[in-house]
């Protein structure tokens, strides 16, 4: 399954990422961000909405690890940021899709505003089509369900595709092994 | 057709950066490939299902979803006319002080020319979808419904957006679209109000669904604290698991992708950035759905997913763009919508550039017979306002056998000093037009009916009659002497029954079905006359009569005591190849020794390969003739003759067949080969004009001797 997403993502333009431990993929994060430049001023912000993969997590530690890193998503840091990291709950196979129920605005702040969306996702909870998906969230309980595959993409001027028009122009998944099953 | 109508087709056929853009994109192929693995009927089937039985019970589902949505806490308003959502919003704006609107994409507010009203009350509407955005600035309306600024050039964005941001930029597509996020990321922060249609509304669940690739209706529903959707009443599907289907078929049809970037299904008031929930609005508009709904043949255009793939493969739309095929709705399915979301005399013309090949028809995921309703709206304007006394005069003729054959006799003898090896080289004045691209034939000097009783055959136990229609009696009576040879050497008599006139399809076509039903009337009776095993036709566009709208024809005008002949009759009728592929399986042809392999290149009619469906048999049978078969690039894209449609829309129909010309030599075949006399005296002239060595041929006429003296084996 998990080659099968990798390959549909891959095509939509992702950068996809695979690690056994939470604390593997927190040393992954941590170094993409120094990589990117982030720094404790507008435009290179990093935002880091609430995940399950920072459970018992001191999240101090890790703002003093990368200046500039944020555990806080305000409308105006999101807007300040270059990178957004928000942890979805499903991903689906054969689209190389990521599912999320986005109905907190913080989730939706940092995976729409921002440059680079870091989107974790556990390996086990990838399905393999949308009707699969549909089984797991339904919108008598999840408010905003949001799909996201690969970055923001047009092709509105002469059918030429470009990236990144309004929302990210990265989006790289970070999938872990350790997070899996965490969903209901 | 209205004079301003048809120079605003000659005005688009002289800018064709909209058809280029579609080339390069090559839609069937990357369509094709995003649906690979995918059972395509039964999807669009599935989908069909779905959405025809939702448009059964549109009031039902509407309320359904105003009660499930209100549960949830956001506000339904039902509305009935484009004025009552227009007043709805700009209340709303009032109470809440609203000053600036950022929209997504939104179909249903193009519909109603929501953004004029808007402005005229001084609140400033800005769209964000990018080729929404850039048809705003350039004041236009979309000329496709899913790429809505596609007519455009890099070089015309980049002024635009030069002139909104006041700054010199270059023509670089990447910088364009960066130049656009920064203008457009302060208006989604400077926004109180955000306008989104909905892709499909979910009546069990209250849902709404939204797909974009921009993620701009992310930021529409996210920043501003009140969310408005404009959502028309065909989007409604009764459950959940309906959107799948959809959201399967959507994109892969759409953009050739397997799905969008973003798909969002909101329920409900989320919150906002501040702590406070989103103050949500949901308008269910009807502007003659419900009406629509109603109407038996018309249901079905409900169907419509807005995919726009109809727009895509459409030789016409390809030509003109949406500013002339359309009317905010673009296109074939457009103009069905505009006949109800406007009314049916917007689309007098319109409706006319219609050829009715089909191709839309083949892969709409909605399963909607798009050139039939076409059709139809036609039918209905030809019922209400009548034909054009010339049109209606000819036809009249046509379907009267002796004046019309009268007619025929005298100006082929008229025509005589003007032929020269079978073809017209100078033409009076008025029909100049006509013969830039193409040659026209001539009639010819003694119609078939005439030569066929000077055939001698020999006698057999096997009979068949033979309809010949129009073109072949007049213009190419030798494709029905080739065909009665072919024949005879399978050991098969052919009849010609002498009461036969036209088939009706110039009528049908035309709308006036009164007369088609009429035609297929006087047909039927000579026709079944005769004890024969076959009733055989060399011409696709008769063929389409015979074997399957002849009853529906008779049914729609009231006859139906003839429809159970007409249905008989159907089911005997084959096309000429089809019975030599048949015949030669059965060992009654078989190939003459020592024949040449020639090559051929064929052209499937659209009347024989997506109405009748026989394109695999003329292949086979040319195959099994000797011939091998070159294929061309698009070999089922018309040519452009749609009958009267190469008279009323000459400038389209010499530009269709200019590039079915360049595919045909393409392939350096010695021939070309359809089995439609229509298509034949368009590419052949064609071909003549261009003085190709080429020459285009009925498979009659390369089979005629071709095969081996059989005796009668019954």
């Amino acid at each position: 399954m998990f080659e099968a997403f990798k390959a549909k993502a891959e095509g939509a333009g992702c950068q996809v990422v695979r690690f056994a431990t939470r604390a593997e993929a927190l040393d992954f994060i941590l170094q993409f961000m120094r990589d990117e430049g982030v720094a404790d001023a507008p435009g290179t912000y990093a935002v880091w909405a609430d995940s399950p993969l920072l459970k018992g997590i001191d999240t101090k530690v890790l703002e003093a690890k990368v200046p500039g890193l944020k555990f806080t998503v305000t409308r105006q840091l999101a807007k300040d940021a270059k990178i957004g990291v928000t942890q979805m709950e499903w991903g689906i196979a054969n689209t190389g899709t990521l599912a999320q129920d986005s109905s907190a605005v913080e989730q939706r702040l940092a995976s729409a505003l921002t440059w680079v969306h870091i989107a974790l996702v556990g390996t086990d909870n990838l399905v393999p089509d949308l009707p699969a998906l549909m089984t797991k969230m339904h919108p008598s309980k999840n408010g905003y369900i949001a799909l996201i595959t690969g970055p923001s993409r047009t092709a509105d001027i002469e059918r030429v595709l470009a990236i990144g028009v309004h929302g990210p122009e990265r989006l790289v998944i970070v999938c872990v092994d350790e997070l899996g099953r965490m969903n209901p | 057709m209205k004079k301003g109508f048809t120079q605003s087709i000659h005005n688009a056929l002289g800018n064709q950066n909209l058809g280029g853009i579609l080339d390069r994109w090559n839609y069937p192929v990357t369509r094709a490939k995003a649906y690979e693995g995918i059972d395509f009927e039964a999807l669009r089937t599935q989908i069909a299902e779905i959405k025809g039985s939702a448009a059964g019970h549109l009031n039902e589902l509407a309320e359904q979803f105003k009660k499930a949505a209100e549960a949830r806490g956001a506000k339904v308003f039902r509305a009935n006319s484009p004025q009552a959502v227009k007043d709805y919003i700009l209340e709303l704006c009032l109470e809440k002080g609203v000053k600036k609107v950022v929209k997504s994409k939104s179909m249903a507010s193009e519909e109603i020319h929501l953004n004029k009203d808007l402005a005229k009350h001084g609140i400033q509407a800005d769209e964000t979808d990018l080729g929404e955005w850039i048809v705003q600035l350039a004041h236009q309306t979309p000329s496709h419904m899913v790429m809505p600024a596609l007519h455009l050039t890099k070089e015309e964005v980049s002024d635009l957006f030069s002139k909104e941001t006041q700054q010199p930029l270059s023509n670089d597509i990447q910088e364009l679209v960066k130049v656009a996020r920064k203008a457009l990321r302060g208006k989604y922060f400077a926004a109180d109000l955000g306008i989104t249609g909905a892709n499909i509304a979910i009546a069990e669940t209250g849902t709404l669904v939204i797909v974009t690739n921009e993620g701009n209706a992310r930021m529409v529903t996210t920043l501003p604290k009140i969310h408005v959707a404009i959502v028309g009443l065909e989007k409604l599907v009764a459950n959940y698991v309906d959107a799948a289907p959809i959201l399967t078929a959507l994109p892969k049809s759409a953009t050739s992708q397997l799905i969008t970037s973003y798909v969002s299904m909101i329920t409900g008031p989320v919150q906002n950035d501040d702590g406070t929930m989103k103050d949500l609005h949901i308008i269910l508009m009807d502007n003659k759905r419900t009406e629509m709904a109603k109407d038996p043949e018309f249901k079905e255009a409900l169907q419509c997913i807005r995919c726009a793939s109809c727009l895509n493969v459409c030789p016409v739309y390809r030509l003109v763009g949406g500013h002339v095929f359309g009317h905010i709705y673009t296109g074939g399915i457009g103009t069905i919508l505009t006949a109800w979301f406007n009314e049916l005399k917007t689309t007098e013309d319109i409706q006319g550039l219609c050829i009715g090949c089909g191709k839309c028809k083949e892969i709409c995921p909605g399963k909607i017979d798009i050139p039939g309703l076409i059709l139809q709206l036609r039918r209905r304007l030809a019922t209400k306002q009548g034909l054009p006394f010339i049109q209606k005069t000819a036809l009249q003729i046509i379907n009267n056998r002796r004046v019309f054959h009268a007619m025929l006799r005298a100006a082929s003898l008229g025509q005589i000093p003007f032929a020269k090896e079978g073809f017209i080289r100078h033409l009076p004045m008025f029909l100049s037009n006509l013969s830039e691209f193409r040659s026209l034939p001539t009639i010819a000097p003694a119609p078939f009916r005439d030569l066929f009783k000077k055939i001698r055959q020999p006698k057999c136990k096997t009979k068949v009659a033979f309809f010949s229609g129009c073109a072949i009696e007049f213009v190419f009576p030798k494709i029905g002497v080739a065909l009665v040879k072919v024949l005879n050497k399978a050991g098969i008599e052919v009849l010609f029954p002498e009461g036969q006139s036209c088939c009706g399809i110039p009528h049908w076509g035309s709308g006036a079905f009164d007369m088609a039903a009429l035609a297929a009337a006087h047909n039927l009776k000579p026709l079944m006359a005769e004890d024969v095993k076959y009733v055989v036709v060399a011409c696709a566009t008769c063929a389409t009569a015979l074997k399957k709208e002849w009853p529906h024809i008779l049914k729609a005008e009231g006859m139906e005591n003839l429809v159970p002949v007409a249905e008989k009759l159907a089911s005997k009728t084959v096309m000429f190849t089809e019975l030599v592929d048949k015949l030669i399986a059965e060992k009654r042809l078989t190939l003459k020794d020592g024949q040449k392999l020639q090559s051929v290149t064929y052209h499937d009619s659209c009347h024989a390969k997506r109405h009748v469906g026989i394109f695999k048999e003329p292949r086979a049978a040319l195959a099994g003739a000797g011939f091998e078969v070159k294929e061309m690039i698009e070999c089922d894209t018309c040519c452009g003759m749609g009958g009267s449609y190469t008279v009323k829309q000459p400038e389209l129909s010499m530009s269709m067949l200019k590039r079915k010309l360049d595919n045909v030599e393409q392939t350096g075949a010695e021939f070309l080969c359809a089995e439609c006399p229509g298509c034949l005296i368009q590419i052949g002239g064609g071909l003549d004009k261009r003085g190709s060595k080429m020459k285009a041929k009925h498979p009659a006429e390369l089979m005629v001797d071709r095969f081996k003296d059989n005796p009668d084996q019954d």
